[in-house]
């Protein structure tokens, strides 16, 4: 609930505001669960007075699968091909942090050739799934075309995963002690070409959206986060770094190859919708220079898999970790916990959405113009099902 | 590594703090008692600066009887987290809120609430439904809850598709009496 000044909002009773219907003056709009300005199945519950949102009560479940609960009634094998499933538009980091986490319970060591696999394919979804988001955030705000080159250009990344992986959504290709398969003959050659090729549409991207005057005035001080709010609600990834905060796991706590690449932290300064965009695309800008610097410093040939022990009768010893890696949105982690059966104890998947979407957008949603309340979800860029997982 | 073990050292003083497990350098887990956790949340947030709650979540280890609630914070300029395991009885369990310290405590709290049945008095929209829907049995993720009983009693089988296999097929229209 909105906590500043409330003087033209409804009063509160218990903690909780008291629309009075009745009065007229106040009405209530349902955003969602299914609207294009939602990322995903979610909705808002929002009252209005005039165009102007005074409350906004988040609901999600629409996409609840029990993924934590069918965890624990299956061997760490048969999770591996359920993890990807809980973020659609980002896989692989599921797969990956899966791995880790049962890796370093059951003490396996990976060749260095699958954490360069690995690092691959997560800077790939990760520009994959940007493409996805800057439609989105385009969309919102009126510009339907940016999302299509998004999306089609998007899919030129896809077809390297097919190649890659055999699969375009779910790659199913971090498997716990390595990845299933190396880099087909001629794929650094045409990733290069499909790399070359986003960065032209990058640099369209950023002369068509940043550039442009209704972006501006729209996206311009819609939705800021203010300094003292970064840690009261968690924020993490993009959505802190616009905020001129440097806070990006890929440095801080270094995993995989991300040390013997060259990366920096992204920030800009006013924290508002604008300089989110903007930050995002110099994400993309980044992720296609690692993706190129990976092609040019991945050894051919060389294991990329460990033995692992029968998988129909793995028993991982007892404990728990928790592991992190920066996803798109933020941090993205995996809670572990083994008692030692063939079976995990719990998982517990920590996404970022999970305060970026609820307790975040709630706070910000209030005061902003209805018309704007997709951009601004946009801007967050929230996923629900890692809420619900 | 060290200032870790310092802090741990620190919060030895004043709070009651075993099985403390280093699980990597930068990654240290210990149990703490129920009644001091708030206070020894408080005292990592403000004073060893660990200001980012990562999650919060329940294990559930139904043969002991028990509970496993893990805080787990986070301290940036150390890059190190502190996870804190609590145990609390199954049975009526409560525990304190922390909903004032980070604002997406509350929804964490509202989703064990639903998940486990671990009631947290005063943090906000405790008891309002956060994913399930007119749900009156046992909170799902609790270890009793048997998915498969449930999706029996609630749903129906649907019946297949009529197949046109040869075997059936020529059986049905042969001998419809045997079928």
């Amino acid at each position: 609930m909105y906590t500043k000044d409330r003087s033209k909002y409804p009063e509160t009773a218990d903690g909780r505001p008291q629309v009075d219907l009745a009065s007229g003056r106040f009405v209530k709009v349902w955003q969602g669960p299914n609207h294009p300005g939602i990322t995903g199945n979610m909705s808002l519950e929002l009252t209005l007075n005039g165009d102007e949102v005074v409350e906004c009560t988040t609901h999600v479940g629409y996409l609840h699968r029990g993924f934590e609960k069918l965890m624990e009634r299956r061997t760490y094998m048969q999770c591996f091909p359920i993890v990807c499933r809980i973020a659609v538009p980002e896989p692989d980091f599921n797969e990956y942090l899966f791995a880790a986490a049962v890796e370093e319970l059951a003490g396996v060591e990976v060749p260095e050739k699958a954490d360069w696999l690995r690092n691959l394919s997560l800077e790939m979804i990760r520009l994959a799934s940007f493409l996805q988001w800057i439609g989105g955030q385009a969309g919102a705000f009126g510009f339907g075309t940016i999302g299509q080159w998004g999306i089609a250009n998007r899919d030129y990344i896809l077809d390297l995963f097919e190649e890659l992986t055999g699969g375009r959504i779910y790659h199913m290709f971090i498997i716990p002690g390595g990845v299933r398969g190396d880099l087909p003959e001629g794929f650094r050659g045409r990733a290069r070409a499909v790399m070359d090729r986003i960065e032209e549409l990058l640099r369209d991207m950023e002369r068509a959206l940043l550039h442009n005057a209704v972006f501006k005035r729209r996206s311009v001080g819609l939705g800021v986060i203010t300094n003292d709010m970064m840690n009261h609600y968690g924020v993490t990834g993009p959505n802190a770094r616009a905020a001129g905060i440097t806070r990006d796991i890929r440095l801080d706590q270094p995993y995989l190859m991300y040390d013997r690449l060259d990366l920096d932290y992204i920030t800009a300064e006013n924290s508002d919708a604008y300089d989110r965009t903007k930050v995002r695309l110099g994400e993309m800008f980044q992720s296609v220079s690692l993706i190129r610097q990976m092609l040019d410093a991945i050894p051919g040939g060389g294991a990329f898999h460990t033995r692992l022990p029968n998988p129909l009768h793995w028993k991982v010893p007892p404990g728990e970790t928790y592991r992190r890696a920066e996803c798109t949105r933020g941090e993205y982690g995996y809670y572990m916990v083994s008692d030692g059966s063939a079976y995990p104890r719990r998982i517990c998947v920590r996404g970022p959405s999970y305060t970026h979407a609820v307790a975040l957008m709630e706070e910000m949603a209030v005061g902003v113009n209805i018309a704007d309340i997709a951009g601004l979800m946009t801007s967050l860029h929230t996923y629900p099902p890692e809420i619900e997982r | 590594v060290t200032e870790l073990h310092d802090i741990q050292t620190d919060l030895t003083t004043r709070f009651a703090i075993s099985e403390p497990n280093l699980q990597r350098p930068e990654q240290l887990f210990l149990t703490a008692e129920p009644g001091q956790t708030r206070g020894l949340i408080r005292e990592l947030k403000e004073r060893h600066g660990f200001t980012h709650l990562v999650f919060l979540t329940a294990v559930d280890y139904i043969e002991e009887g028990r509970f496993q609630l893990t805080y787990m914070l986070h301290n940036y300029s150390l890059a190190a987290d502190i996870g804190i395991r609590v145990f609390l009885p199954r049975e009526e369990t409560e525990m304190e809120s922390i909903h004032d310290l980070w604002a997406q405590a509350a929804t964490y709290q509202r989703e064990l609430k639903e998940m486990f049945g671990i009631h947290f008095p005063g943090s906000p929209r405790v008891d309002e439904e956060f994913i399930l829907e007119n749900w009156t049995t046992t909170p799902p993720m609790r270890r009793e809850f048997d998915t498969k009983k449930y999706s029996e009693e609630t749903y129906f089988p649907r019946p297949g598709r009529d197949g046109k296999e040869p075997e059936n097929h020529m059986k049905k229209k042969l001998y419809p009496e045997e079928l």
